[in-house]
């Protein structure tokens, strides 16, 4: 393992790849409680250890952001996206 | 010839996976055009159960549930799923076995999925969808070592091919005939910890038995860098919305000239009969007619469905709710209202079931408010109709047709309608409380099946002649009634129709209306209208048609322009972008809500927005001299 920093993969570039190091809730700036958006991150399949790529992002502000994990293609806003932890890959 | 019904009842096997798996599509190659409850294109947010004769001879029931990620259920579609897998709907679909269906190419979280149906205590099976894609990817997945792995049987299916989903038929009936009586259930909603550790053991499991490229579909990647670009996918989807509009009128003309054809035929068949006038003008006025002139709009509704289904099988819907996001959210709905706001064109009735796929109560509830705003198809035949009639057909800036462009522009009134009153009722209802996050898959695009097509028009254009064949049936008599009788007294010089009860009720509420510019025959037909928008056509055709005679009955339009200002026509469209004029919509509301507040809300609120609208439209159109 590198260690290189991590992260919010909220406010990581397009084209960012890494692996995520952890998933911090409270840090997601979102209406949701923090216990609901961990369970609902990991739901869609953001778990620790697990490979993600920033591939797309809407025109304003950034916003929304398509992030590939595994296998899987996910479109969420950067606040909810503040709670994923990535340390960049080498 | 009628079978005995067996005593007792059939089995019941519930689909249950990710949205996006091709359950649907699975279910379809299952049970055929035999399903029992339609549903509405766009998502599955509702049970549907079909019949299914196994290869052994066995009669089952299949029911299709709404796709979810966790059996915690965030919102009502899911709960549907809940409820039924863990035996808490109705008795007759508590399942004797779940197949949990996975993308055979994306097995990961339907892995997880699969390990907590597991704790429900009923017979679960693992079939892997959609293994065709899967295998021309290079993927390799041990089934014999995942089924011990997860420790249930796992099969493949593929349910576009002939033959697909006979290794999964065989394993029902193994199944089926080991009848495991349904254990107790260990299932309760997983904390953040539990969803995390059986994350973890699914993708160990998939290190174990999945064998191919790590890479991702390389054609969706490079579809997504054009379609997903930030600048250039927003033109694409407005290009495609554009086209979308442009073909409902382009392609529809000539089935549209065609059925017309075939009523005007209808009609002087019945012109000849040696018939009593009463009985020949109930036929030909009442009937034939109303009937006709709203089913002549078939073509255009088959053809909006077909561009929101292909839409959605393609996988191209959760793009555009994406592309959507930030600029729906300025206006105060979340980027998933994107798909029931766009089935809304089609009709608001699914647009508005379609809304369960928001979890967030208040996001909800603005989308729902906000729907019937959305020019739906039955408006189509009131637009055509007044702008035939009173915008000339000629061409602005060399290229665009002046009809086409005021359609677009009543369009385009609805939609901003829409963001408008979403916008108010954020700000001052809700007052701006940080609503749900937008979190979405956005799956891998492939090609629509045409069987799966097939049955979605099927379903959609039977739905609407349904409605043609009852609702608006009944509506066309009783407007005929209305404007038939009482009959004229002998010796009467006006039109007979001065004399019935639908000018007396069209009287009645002229002061009303008046500063509208509507006059007594448009107050008649609003009325039925209430019932179905497009009723209002073949009433107005109907009530022409008794007072005019002939040469009015052949054309609604002329009759029209002959007795309407402009201004008039104008108001008359306003009032229609706005008004609450559909007792089904109403009613949808009001069950998806559960509850009559927001129902009323809907009405009244709509019914002020039309009043203004017409009212604006008209007393600016006179002080312009086309009053």
């Amino acid at each position: 393992m590198n260690t290189l920093p991590t992260i919010a993969l909220g406010a990581a570039r397009v084209g960012f790849r890494g692996r995520i190091h952890a998933i911090d809730a409270a840090r997601g700036g979102t209406g949701l409680p923090a216990e609901e958006l961990e369970r609902r991150l990991i739901e869609l399949g953001f778990v620790e250890g697990a490979n993600v790529e920033l591939l797309h992002q809407g025109l304003f502000g950034g916003d929304p952001i398509a992030v590939r994990i595994a296998h899987t293609t996910i479109g969420l806003r950067r606040r909810e996206a503040m709670a994923i932890l990535v340390s960049a890959e080498i | 010839m009628s079978d005995v019904s067996p005593v007792l009842p059939s089995p019941v096997i519930a689909l249950v996976g990710n949205p996006n798996c091709g359950k649907t599509a699975l279910f379809n190659a299952l049970t055929g055009s035999r399903q029992k409850v339609a549903n509405y294109p766009g998502v599955t947010v509702e049970k549907k159960v079909g019949p299914l004769v196994t290869p052994a001879g066995r009669s089952v029931r299949i029911v299709d549930l709404p796709g979810t990620y966790s059996l915690r259920a965030r919102s009502p579609d899911e709960e549907i799923t809940r409820d039924v897998v863990l035996g808490r709907a109705q008795k007759d679909v508590t399942p004797d076995l779940i197949v949990c269906v996975g993308d055979a190419s994306n097995l990961r979280l339907a892995l997880r999925l699969a390990l907590e149906l597991k704790q429900v205590g009923r017979p679960v099976m693992l079939s892997l969808n959609m293994m065709d894609i899967a295998r021309r990817r290079g993927i390799e997945i041990d089934a014999d070592r995942l089924s011990r792995e997860i420790g249930v049987p796992v099969v493949s299916s593929v349910a576009v091919r002939r033959g697909g989903t006979d290794a999964l038929l065989a394993e029902i009936d193994r199944q089926i005939a080991r009848q495991q009586a349904a254990g107790t259930s260990e299932w309760h909603a997983p904390d953040a910890g539990a969803l995390r550790g059986a994350q973890r053991e699914a993708d160990r499991i998939l290190a174990a038995v999945v064998r191919g490229p790590g890479n991702p579909d390389s054609f969706t990647s490079r579809v997504d860098k054009v379609l997903l670009h930030p600048v250039a996918g927003l033109v694409i989807l407005l290009a495609i919305l554009f086209v979308m509009f442009q073909a409902v009128f382009a392609w529809a003309e000539p089935g549209m000239d065609a059925i017309e054809a075939g009523f005007q035929w209808l009609g002087s068949l019945v012109e000849g009969l040696p018939l009593p006038e009463l009985v020949r003008s109930f036929l030909k006025d009442g009937l034939i007619g109303g009937v006709g002139a709203v089913i002549v709009f078939l073509p255009q509704i088959v053809i909006l469905f077909f561009f929101i289904l292909v839409l959605e099988d393609l996988g191209y819907m959760a793009r555009a709710a994406f592309l959507m996001d930030r600029i729906m959210g300025g206006a105060g709905l979340h980027g998933r209202a994107f798909i029931p706001l766009l089935s809304s064109f089609a009709c608001a009735i699914p647009g508005v079931m379609s809304t369960r796929v928001i979890d967030d109560r208040r996001d909800r509830l603005t989308t729902i408010l906000v729907a019937p705003l959305m020019t739906c198809s039955a408006r189509i035949p009131v637009y055509t109709l007044i702008i035939g009639a009173f915008i000339p057909d000629r061409e602005v800036w060399g290229f665009v047709g002046l009809q086409g462009l005021v359609m677009f522009g009543l369009y385009t009134v609805g939609i901003v309608g829409a963001l408008t009153v979403s916008f108010v009722v954020k700000r001052l209802v809700w007052r701006g409380k940080s609503g749900e996050p937008f979190m979405l898959e956005l799956p891998d695009y492939k090609i629509p099946q045409a069987r799966s097509l097939a049955i979605g028009l099927w379903t959609r254009a039977m739905a609407f002649l349904k409605r043609a064949g009852t609702t608006i049936l009944a509506m066309m008599i009783l407007i005929w009634l209305l404007a038939s009788f009482p009959q004229p007294p002998v010796g009467a010089t006006d039109p007979a129709i001065d004399y019935s009860f639908a000018a007396m009720i069209g009287s009645a509420i002229q002061p009303l209306t008046a500063p509208l510019g509507f006059n007594w025959q448009i107050n008649v037909a609003l009325i039925p209208g209430m019932a179905a928008r497009e009723v209002a056509v073949g009433s107005l055709g109907t009530i022409y048609a008794i007072s005019g005679g002939e040469e009015a009955a052949d054309q609604i339009g002329q009759a029209l322009s002959a007795q309407w200002s402009l201004g008039t026509a104008l108001a008359f469209l306003a009032w229609y972008v706005f008004a609450p004029q559909c007792a089904s919509t109403l009613a949808v509301i009001r069950r998806e809500t559960g509850g009559w507040t927001w129902m009323w809300v809907t009405f009244f609120y709509m019914l002020a927005l039309a009043y203004v609208a017409a009212l604006v439209t008209y007393q600016v159109s006179r002080a312009l001299g086309a009053g």
